[in-house]
């Protein structure tokens, strides 16, 4: 089944060229849902093989190993993959409606596709200069996303965006650099052989450090995040959605990846830095969330926040706490996109995103006051959704670790958290509308038309019934994510399934 | 020759930072410009430099007779001055339109997305 591993990559791709040769906007639509459609299916197919025959890898063009570039997919690889199509097609489902025409005849659609064909490159590459590749892949797409439309607030978000992450690519390609004279390879597999052989020095420590400023930029951990806040809120919001669901979980991803695989070494000095920055960032972005009174900007402070979370099972550096990561990823993905979506909705009934004149939604719409709470609650860590478990498990990882501080940082963020997402409810759907009484022509058009609000709905229902069902049967997913946990803390069958049984 | 190339990928490095803090978003440009080229160099580096060794096999041999330039780099930097290269034609048409919309060109004054 080598042929699922490169339909991840395969399907986006012809459904952009497709999309670019029609350009026309009902069939882009209509190819944009079929596409993500059948990325959500090869990865469920992808996830399926690789729990059931182990690790998968591809030799593209037949070069043996070490030499060719390789594809390959662990179970964690396959676990994003899904994630990355299911994000897909809810925020492509959500765009049918919320995308005005400009943005969607100017290529939104292509873009898209092009972009999810990015971060499932990134994904599933074995080969450390191909991961550069599919970085840039990504994030030359999402250049253009956040652009597109040229309002006065995106160009200066994407002026901040394009530097940073221009940087992190300069800084991620001198690592590999000094990887390259260091040991002469560019297999992440044969990386792992070789760096094991080589003595802890001081150029493994740095590049160790340039791999993680260069990730670290991508999945804005303390202090390198400035950017995000200040430019994830300027797109139109399934752009947002878009971006915060997979290209910060993208940095996180190469972070896990690079420092499980490479750099174990040193782990009392890496992964105790990684630590400390967890921390720190957890703490930080909280912080910067508690202070926001616009409803996308607090959402952007919180997913600094949570990346805190998901870098911190990778400083525990253990089993328990790697699969903590991945829960946390995992539900991240979905509460963090379904709050998104949400705010979009709520812009489309009341025409703003700031807190102090909205109100009185949960009278004028309970439904979505529901699914709100549901996510909300669930990005918080209330029992019983999939926040809960993430961050249950991330706890009891810091404690058999004895990592005191770090859990007593993780549980008072979490209250934090709560904080927030009571503010929003309480000002956008608790408090009386302070527009109550007055004439309001804009909110008569908002949910207009039943399909309309039918493709911005369902999406936000699905993922809600999704981030329940997660909490309500975390046993099974658990053990998926445990699985693993367990291949990244095992390095050999990775490196086995790509090298053979050579060495 | 490796030691002066060495000094002149830390200088790019260093003007492109230097650059890249001006407040001027023509600066910021040419400053990424420069840090790309000096990590594209710094790779280039890292295969050492050869003279006058092309990596080819003879007929009767296994492997390229001894001192040969090693070809990987000269491939990976191939690729990422064409992604540079990209990347930076579209962060020069972005700054345009930025200077063209908000109607400057200091750093300073772009601060909206950063407060509400």
């Amino acid at each position: 089944m080598k042929v699922l591993l490169l339909l991840p990559l395969l399907i986006p791709l012809l459904t952009a060229i497709i999309s670019l040769l029609v350009w026309d906007r009902r069939l882009q639509r209509i190819f944009g849902v079929i596409g993500m459609a059948g990325l959500l299916g090869s990865a469920v197919g992808l996830l399926r093989t690789v729990c059931k025959e182990g690790i998968q890898a591809v030799q593209v063009g037949g070069w043996p190993a070490p030499f060719g570039i390789t594809l390959v997919a662990d179970v964690f690889a396959a676990i994003m993959v899904v994630m990355a199509g299911l994000m897909g097609l809810a925020v492509m489902v959500y765009s049918l409606t919320s995308m005005d025409k400009r943005r969607e005849s100017f290529g939104y659609y292509p873009l898209t596709h092009i972009m999810l064909m990015g971060v499932c490159g990134s994904f599933l590459t074995g080969d450390i200069f191909n991961l550069y590749v599919w970085f840039e892949v990504m994030l030359i797409a999402s250049f253009v996303l956040t652009e597109l439309g040229s309002e006065k607030a995106q160009l200066e978000g994407a002026i901040k965006y394009v530097t940073l992450n221009l940087v992190s690519s300069a800084l991620f390609l001198t690592a590999v650099g000094v990887l390259y004279g260091m040991v002469g390879t560019l297999n992440m597999a044969d990386l792992a052989n070789q760096l094991a052989k080589v003595k802890p020095s001081g150029l493994v420590t740095t590049a160790s450090m340039l791999f993680f400023l260069a990730f670290g930029i991508k999945a804005a951990v303390f202090p390198l995040f400035f950017w995000l806040p200040a430019s994830y809120h300027t797109p139109p919001v399934s752009v947002s959605a878009i971006f915060a669901a997979l290209l910060t979980k993208v940095g996180v991803y190469a972070l896990i990846r690079v420092f499980s695989l490479l750099f174990t070494g040193q782990t009392a000095a890496t992964h105790g830095l990684i630590l400390a920055v967890a921390g720190l960032t957890m703490a930080t972005g909280v912080l910067g969330a508690v202070a926001q009174n616009d409803f996308r900007r607090l959402l952007s402070f919180h997913i600094v926040s949570q990346i805190g979370y998901m870098i911190m099972g990778l400083g525990l550096f253990t089993p328990l706490g790697l699969a903590g990561s991945i829960f946390h990823i995992v539900h991240n993905m979905l509460a963090k996109t379904n709050l998104f979506l949400i705010s979009g909705v709520v812009h489309r009934v009341k025409g703003t995103y700031q807190l102090s004149s909205l109100g009185g939604l949960s009278r004028s719409s309970p439904g979505l006051a529901i699914l709100f709470l549901v996510s909300a609650f669930s990005l918080a860590g209330m029992p019983p959704l999939s926040g809960f478990w993430s961050k249950l498990i991330l706890v009891q990882a810091g404690l058999q670790a004895r990592e005191y501080t770090i859990v007593a940082v993780a549980l008072v963020v979490s209250l934090l958290t709560l904080y927030s997402m009571t503010k929003i409810w309480n000002e956008v759907f608790w408090k009386t509308d302070p527009a109550e009484g007055e004439q309001e022509p804009a909110k008569t058009d908002s949910f207009g038309e039943a399909e309309s609000s039918l493709a911005l709905l369902a999406p936000i229902v699905v993922i809600g019934c999704l981030i329940v069902s997660i909490g309500l049967a975390a046993q099974p997913v658990f053990a998926l994510f445990e699985k693993a946990a367990h291949q990244l803390m095992n390095p050999a069958e990775y490196i086995r399934a790509v090298l053979g049984e050579l060495p | 020759m490796q030691t002066v190339m060495a000094f002149v990928v830390g200088a790019l490095y260093a003007a492109g930072l230097y650059l890249m803090m001006r407040r001027s978003i023509f600066k910021l440009i040419i400053g990424l410009a420069l840090l790309s080229h000096g990590s594209n160099l710094f790779l280039f580096l890292m295969g050492y430099l050869t003279r006058g060794g092309p990596p080819i096999t003879p007929p009767e041999a296994v492997r390229p007779v001894a001192p040969f330039a090693d070809p990987l780099p000269q491939a990976l930097i191939l690729t990422a001055i064409v992604i540079g290269f990209g990347v930076q034609a579209f962060a020069v048409v972005l700054i345009r339109r930025a200077h063209e919309t908000l109607g400057t060109d200091d750093l300073d004054k772009m601060q909206s997305t950063d407060v509400d």
